[in-house]
């Protein structure tokens, strides 16, 4: 027998790592990080540029201001980081439940739908309460559109990975049809329009006040996830139904809580884009954040904390690299191709912190 | 009910912060100057800063935003700027509100004095700008929102260079003998540029082929090559002989190329691309207004004005008649009457005019009921079914 699996065994194969040290799982992510500002360097070399410009322009452009206002910057950085911190917490307990919502897209766009209607229609009504109905207009048009893909995975066990991913298109469709039909501003315009100053929310520090709902949601997560019955709940599902069914819970019941839970939240990002930064609804308002909310939920470890910290790498980047190809004169797309190559090889090297390559050994 | 409890205490939790902030929110709006009116200074010419919005790339090698990037380009060496001090933004969606502003915010922050922003959507978000940085001067093309400090628009009588173009397919049309013509429409009737356009073209054409029929197809967007491609080919097949369009690429004249039939390009000369189809295209001298502007704003004369020029500008035109396509006499014929346009012997929206469901015309149509009002087809004109 022993023969026989020698055999055939393959050149290389891949095994989980039972145990990795924290010093080699930080050694590694580092060696992630490095390698993947090298392979983007490389990239932008082969375009004919000089790659160390290119990051300092990254760094300056997510974090120097102008001096009309020194914050411009870190206050544009800081806009990015809302929506996607937010996203990201929003998958936390979905993940946690190995509930895959790849929907965070359109959850936050359905979201900016439910809240563009009271901008739009009730304009008139007190700012403060007008702001506190558009918010939590998001949150239900976000939880409405969680819930679709989560009773049909209750019901009729349909994958919910393809089911919340096509949502997202119908979603941004929606939009379409909101922008050239019904909610149309100018006839002959596929746009809604600004939304009244009074739907609007204030800023604190340069910033619409989402940040400070962000921070807060963040301890609210992790205290939710780590601290509370529901969060154990979660988790125990996650880990395995049948447990969780021997002990009494009711899984479905848990299931439809989180995923209400979770669209909620992401809903509540479509609100803040809304209310705090676009003042219109658009078919950018998600603008992939959605999408890349899944990685930054990812690479944080399902912790809230971790994930702020990721999101506001991602908005430097994002923010950053916008810059940069402007300073340099280099096509649009070029921003994206960096930092789809920078994300590649973080992705990349998290497979090897919980994965190792076994090389066949040889005979003898 | 307890999970209903706990999402309600969050959310409690949430008006909570959201409502003390919003308290102590409203405290850095307040900058009162007392300065001069923006674009009474004058800048220095080595100081001056001149930003742009574009829709698509500057890359590209004809249609919308490659006409506008060369008036820009044209600009900068007529005026002799460096290159730092033009930025230009492409790629922005005009769908997409946050990119806009995004954008707009980093023009602004690069110390822009001028910003230009080419498509119809980036009104919105340039109107609220400019309220919002009142020393900066933004101009907006192709809309109609203004205000009389620092945000001003700016278009073009392009229907004249329209029914040149008419005159130009209606030829090849009767030289061809086929009634049909097509016109690609981004949008549909309610908007009043691209149906003034198509009405425009629909007079042209039939000023030298009476029954004559336009039929239009509509994309929906104003740049969707693929939605473009698909409208040209239906055009095709209903049998059209020249198609004319109102969208930002040169795919309907492609398309016309590879089926053997003729066209009128729009934007740019897309004689180029479809060498055997294009005859000539309605196109904009968009330097004409970019170096004026600019210049204006270096020579501390800028003013909050709208700005509308036309043949006698020099910011509309036709493209070079493309002799290897054209009917005989496509020249003269475009030539003699781009003088009586430019004479003002020949209104093209004349009292007159016949629209499609019988009514008529009883006045030339003032510049507002053009720019704003044109929401029906004129007799001949049809929407492809």
């Amino acid at each position: 027998m022993a023969d026989l699996t020698k055999k055939h065994e393959p050149f290389v194969r891949v095994a989980k790592r039972t145990q990795v040290s924290t010093k080699k799982s930080v050694l590694l992510q580092i060696s992630a990080f490095v390698l993947a500002i090298i392979a983007g360097g490389l990239f932008i070399l082969l375009l004919g540029e000089n790659p160390l410009e290119a990051y300092k322009h990254i760094i300056e452009g997510a974090f120097v201001g102008s001096v009309r206002n020194p914050l411009s910057s870190v206050q544009a950085t800081v806009v990015r980081f809302i929506p996607l911190l937010i996203a990201s917490l929003a998958l936390v307990p979905a993940f946690k439940m190995k509930f895959w919502n790849i929907g965070a897209e359109g959850q936050i766009i359905m979201g900016g739908v439910f809240s563009t209607y009271f901008a739009l229609f009730h304009s008139d009504w007190p700012h403060a309460i007008l702001l506190i109905v558009m918010i939590l207009a998001g949150a239900v048009g976000g939880a409405f559109w969680a819930l679709i893909p989560t009773i049909f995975k209750i019901k009729f066990n349909t994958n919910e990975t393809l089911f919340t991913l096509m949502l997202n298109y119908i979603a941004l469709y929606i939009v379409r049809y909101l922008e050239a039909g019904p909610w149309q501003r100018t006839k002959g315009y596929a746009s809604i329009g600004s939304i009244d100053d009074n739907a609007r929310l204030p800023e604190v520090f340069g910033v619409h006040i989402g940040w400070i709902i962000a921070l807060v949601l963040m301890v609210l997560m992790f205290f939710y996830i780590s601290k509370t019955k529901q969060g154990y709940e979660i988790s125990v599902v996650g880990e395995s139904q049948p447990t969780a069914r021997y002990a009494g819970m009711s899984v479905g019941k848990i299931v439809l809580r989180t995923m209400i839970i979770s669209g909620a939240i992401a809903g509540l990002a479509g609100a803040l884009q809304v209310a705090g930064i676009d003042h219109t609804l658009s078919g950018g308002i998600a603008g992939g954040v959605g999408f890349t909310a899944i990685v930054v939920a990812w690479l944080g470890k399902l912790n809230p904390f971790y994930i702020a910290g990721i999101s506001f790498l991602f908005s430097i980047l994002a923010k950053g690299s916008s810059t940069m190809q402007t300073q340099l004169g280099l096509s649009a797309s070029v921003a994206d191709v960096v930092q789809g190559i920078i994300l590649f090889c973080v992705i990349a090297f998290e497979f090897f912190i919980n994965y190792k390559l076994i090389f066949k050994k040889k005979e003898g | 009910m307890k999970a209903l409890r706990k999402i309600l205490a969050i959310v409690m939790a949430l008006a909570l912060v959201f409502s003390l902030a919003a308290c102590s929110g409203n405290s850095n709006d307040d900058e009162t100057t007392t300065a001069a009116p923006v674009g009474t200074t004058p800048i220095a010419k080595d100081a001056i800063k001149v930003g742009v919005l574009h829709i698509t790339s500057i890359k590209d090698t004809s249609g919308y935003t490659f006409a506008h990037h060369q008036g820009i380009v044209a600009m900068k060496n007529a005026l002799g700027l460096r290159d730092d001090q033009v930025i230009e933004k492409d790629e922005i969606p005009d769908s997409d509100a946050p990119a806009v502003k995004a954008a707009l915010d980093e023009l602004v922050n690069a110390g822009c004095n001028i910003i230009f922003g080419t498509s119809f959507n980036y009104m919105d978000p340039m109107d609220e700008y400019a309220k919002k940085y009142p020393d900066v001067i933004f101009s907006h093309g192709t809309g109609y929102k203004s205000n009389d400090v620092n945000f001003n628009n700016y278009f073009g009588r392009i229907y004249q260079a329209r029914y040149l173009s008419g005159i130009a397919a209606g030829m090849k049309a009767k030289e061809i003998n086929n009634p049909n013509l097509g016109y690609v429409a981004a949008m549909d009737v309610t908007n009043s540029e691209v149906t003034g356009g198509i009405n425009a073209f629909a007079l042209g054409v039939q000023s030298v082929y009476p029954e004559a029929v336009v039929k239009v197809s509509v994309t929906g967007s104003w740049a969707d090559e693929k939605a473009e491609a698909t409208a040209s080919k239906a055009l095709v097949d209903a049998g059209c002989g020249v198609l004319a369009q109102h969208c930002d690429s040169s795919v309907p004249q492609t398309t016309a190329a590879d089926n053997k039939i003729f066209g009128c390009g729009y934007n740019s000369d897309m004689t180029a691309q479809a060498p055997t189809a294009h005859i000539c295209a309605p196109i904009w001298h968009w330097d004409v207004y970019y170096t004026t502007a600019v210049k204006e704003v270096i020579d501390g004369k800028w003013t909050p004005t709208n700005y509308f020029g036309g043949l006698n500008e020099g910011f509309i035109d036709v493209s070079p008649i493309n002799e290897a396509v054209a009917a005989k006499g496509t020249k003269e014929a475009v030539e003699a009457a781009k003088a009586k346009i430019m004479s003002g012997e020949l209104v093209v929206f004349a009292k007159g005019m016949t629209k499609a469901d019988g009514t008529v015309v009883d006045h030339d149509l003032t510049d507002a009921e053009i720019t704003g009002e044109i929401n029906y087809y004129i007799k001949g004109v049809e929407l492809l079914k």
